[in-house]
């Protein structure tokens, strides 16, 4: 098992150079006349990749934190939409503000909605003893549903987070074009990651929430309070996925669609399980996933729906078929990796303590 | 029937029961904070779904579908599967029947419509065995696997009836040349049709009869067949159901497949007894409610029937209530999801109602975990 995250690893450096290099030659000039190559490697695919990787990564980020400490959650997706609104809300309800102060409250607001989404999937899972997959759905429904009777269609939300340049580093060529020239949440959701894994792997909060979330029982035995650290740990995810969809309507469309998280709650739980639950994974994952969205965008932004296929001939691909990409690569990569993953031991299991 | 029988029915009626009064008056708790007037918006949908033989026929027509995707779900939930994939399952059997449906001209009706019929319930069988398939090949969890397939089809679903690009993309295979620039399929051919069963102005179509018989099927199938006991052993205790020498995985890819039939069946009626055509517009939710109105009706059949006729009301009712009280028919969602949240947590009820806790076996959790068989 180890043997294979360390080939993994290996593989996915390499890949990430490859990226790169291909990258720099291609928007550098030199391999810049292919047609195909400026699909992969362009300055707007990788540029498409990040911004759909941030709600992906951020999704999964939610659901490591729920999941290590033992909450099964698959209602990212409502969480991420109700955050999505409640940034809307927030951010029409002061639009007079200043643009800065509207948008930071609006995050704001997002992130408590968040917190209370996963708080309230939290009292359904431990205090009700409700199923936690049933639980999740329950939170993608009202989340659907409350957004839909209170969206009011005529409210129009003025300014988005804008990109801000990162002195020296953005001058890198190509990676900095693509890295350090960003809008602020973009950032903030790559610093997540990586206080995430020092969070969860370095302090002592982290590794109580692993021993909640693999040996509950041992965890009580000691001295800590399990049902606690679970509910902190399901608001906090809350958040993360709260922040998602402030990054949705704030900073890459500007307004509210219903339904507009479109499924990426899910595909973050696949790139979670794909990850292993680590930070990290889930970035990579999230990467991936990212780049076959930024892939679809691009092939029909070029218009490229025919492949030559040597020996067979001409084949049409029409563009739905396309959009498809995203979602079955999904689904391989589910298929391709569970097995090899391993969920943290007790989650989905309601705990109680002994005498109760 | 004796007193013991009447006691369990009550007990089983007791939850589901209270979880709808409860999620009602939340729901007019919601309505009365953002200032919308519950008693008329309820009078409204009350009217809507039972005041006139329209509301009547109305409220049958949409309980039709609900019931199948409804048993779309309970039945794997008896296996310990959640399917959230039906509303996939039902594209798929939509997109079936109705390929069948507007081809074969001058083919008698006995054989058109079974065909038709039966087209559909494979379609949507395909699309249930994919995940169940994936399952226990690779341990890919249902959940994932049934919620890309959902985009996956309804991506699928929208290229046949694609209208073609502007840069010369070809039109899809069902398209319907004759509407110009709009995606949907030609009319269904009359000989494909599901007749009405009590005509104007009730309008309602066989398929409710249809889906009577199958949820009497399904029930049959789960509590007096083999099958239906080695799903429920499955669903209750995968080691036993191993160890006793069943075959598990057979039995996970076999209450899938049963599943998607039912979704694709659901979608099938729909077109041949409603829309007579598909387009992309008609999709809805009715995959996706199946989940409540599985949970509502505690995954036995006969609830699932009643959770289904109290759902497809509450859907016809939305659109008078919407006209007569100005209240967006969007909370009907809003109370749906309320139906659920209650109907799923019993403690919750008990606790909100302050009652003793019974002695049933009926807050059992069906699934758990990531890990796979």
């Amino acid at each position: 098992m180890r043997h294979f995250w360390r080939l993994s690893s290996i593989v996915a450096m390499v890949a990430a150079v490859a990226l790169i290099v291909m990258a720099i030659l291609v928007n550098t000039g030199v391999l810049n006349e292919y047609r195909w190559l400026r699909v992969l490697f362009g300055i707007s695919a990788l540029n498409f990749t990040l911004r759909a990787t941030v709600p992906l990564v951020l999704g999964a980020l939610s659901g490591i934190l729920c999941e290590r400490s033992g909450i099964i959650n698959i209602g990212i997706e409502g969480m991420m939409l109700a955050g999505a609104f409640a940034a809307f809300v927030a951010k029409v309800a002061t639009n007079e503000w200043p643009l800065a102060a509207s948008l930071l409250f609006a995050v704001l607001i997002a992130l408590l909605t968040g917190a209370l989404m996963g708080w309230l999937h939290a009292l359904l899972s431990i205090r009700f003893r409700m199923d936690q997959i049933i639980s999740g759905t329950v939170l993608i429904i009202l989340a659907t549903g409350f957004s839909s009777y209170l969206f009011n269609r005529d409210a129009v939300a003025i300014g988005k987070f804008s990109a801000v340049r990162i002195p020296l580093l953005s001058q890198i060529p190509v990676v900095g074009e693509v890295l350090f020239f960003n809008p602020p949440i973009t950032y903030l959701a790559l610093i997540l990651v990586v206080v995430v894994h020092v969070a969860l792997f370095y302090t002592r909060w982290g590794l109580r929430t692993r021993a909640v979330g693999e040996h509950p029982r041992a965890a009580d035995t000691v001295g800590i309070n399990v049902n606690r650290y679970r509910y902190v740990n399901t608001s906090i995810g809350g958040m993360l996925a709260g922040l998602a969809g402030a990054f949705l309507v704030l900073e890459a469309v500007g307004q509210f669609q219903e339904g507009m998280t479109a499924g990426r709650g899910f595909i973050s739980l696949a790139a979670m399980i794909f990850g292993n639950w680590n930070p990290f994974g889930a970035l990579s994952a999230s990467l991936l996933f990212g780049y076959t969205q930024a892939l679809q965008n691009e092939l029909l932004l070029a218009g490229i729906n025919s492949f030559t296929l040597p020996g067979i001939g001409v084949i049409n691909v029409p563009r739905q078929f396309i959009s498809m990409i995203p979602y079955v690569v999904t689904i391989v990569a589910v298929s391709g990796l569970v097995g090899r993953v391993r969920p943290p031991a007790a989650e989905g299991k309601v705990y109680e303590t002994e005498g109760h | 029937m004796n007193s013991h029988f009447l006691q369990r029915l009550s007990r089983t009626l007791l939850i589901p029961t209270l979880a709808l009064v409860a999620a009602l008056l939340l729901g007019a708790i919601v309505m009365l904070v953002f200032g919308d007037d519950p008693i008329t918006a309820y009078w409204g949908l009350f009217s809507g779904a039972f005041g006139s033989a329209r509301g009547w026929s109305s409220t049958i027509r949409k309980m039709t579908p609900l019931l199948l995707t409804g048993l779309a779900v309970a039945v794997p939930l008896h296996a310990g599967l959640l399917n959230i994939g039906a509303s996939g399952q039902f594209l798929m059997g939509t997109i079936t029947a109705v390929a069948v449906g507007i081809h074969f001209e001058g083919l008698p009706m006995v054989l058109h419509l079974p065909l038709a019929l039966a087209a559909g319930i494979l379609g949507g069988m395909l699309w249930g065995a994919l995940p169940g398939l994936l399952k226990v090949t690779t341990g890919a969890h249902e959940v994932i696997v049934t919620i890309m397939l959902n985009y996956v089809a309804a991506l699928f679903a929208g290229w046949t009836v694609y209208a073609g690009g502007t840069q010369g993309q070809t039109p899809g295979p069902l398209w319907d040349p004759t509407a110009r620039a709009v995606s949907e399929t030609p009319d269904v051919l009359e000989s494909a049709r599901l007749p009405l069963l009590i005509g104007p102005p009730y309008r309602i179509h066989w398929g409710i009869l249809l889906a009577l018989v199958v949820a009497l099927l399904v029930w049959w199938l789960i509590y007096r067949t083999i099958i239906g006991f080695e799903i429920r052993t499955v669903g209750q205790n995968l080691k036993a159901a191993r160890y006793a020498g069943m075959r598990v995985n057979w039995t996970i890819v076999l209450t899938m497949i049963i599943a998607g039939g039912l979704a694709g069946l659901a979608g099938a009626i729909e077109t041949l007894g409603v829309n007579y055509k598909f387009a992309p517009e008609f999709t809805g939710s009715v995959g996706f409610d199946g989940i409540t109105v599985a949970l509502l009706g505690q995954t036995h059949p006969a609830g699932v029937t009643v959770a289904a006729f109290l759902l497809g009301a509450l859907d016809a009712g939305g659109a008078k209530m919407q006209f007569d009280s100005g209240v967006s028919a969007d909370i009907i969602q809003v109370i749906q999801a309320l139906v659920l949240a209650f109907v799923a947590a019993p403690l919750l009820i008990r606790s909100l109602f302050r009652l003793r806790r019974a002695d049933d076996t009926i807050d059992r959790a069906p699934t758990v975990s990531w890990g796979g068989s």
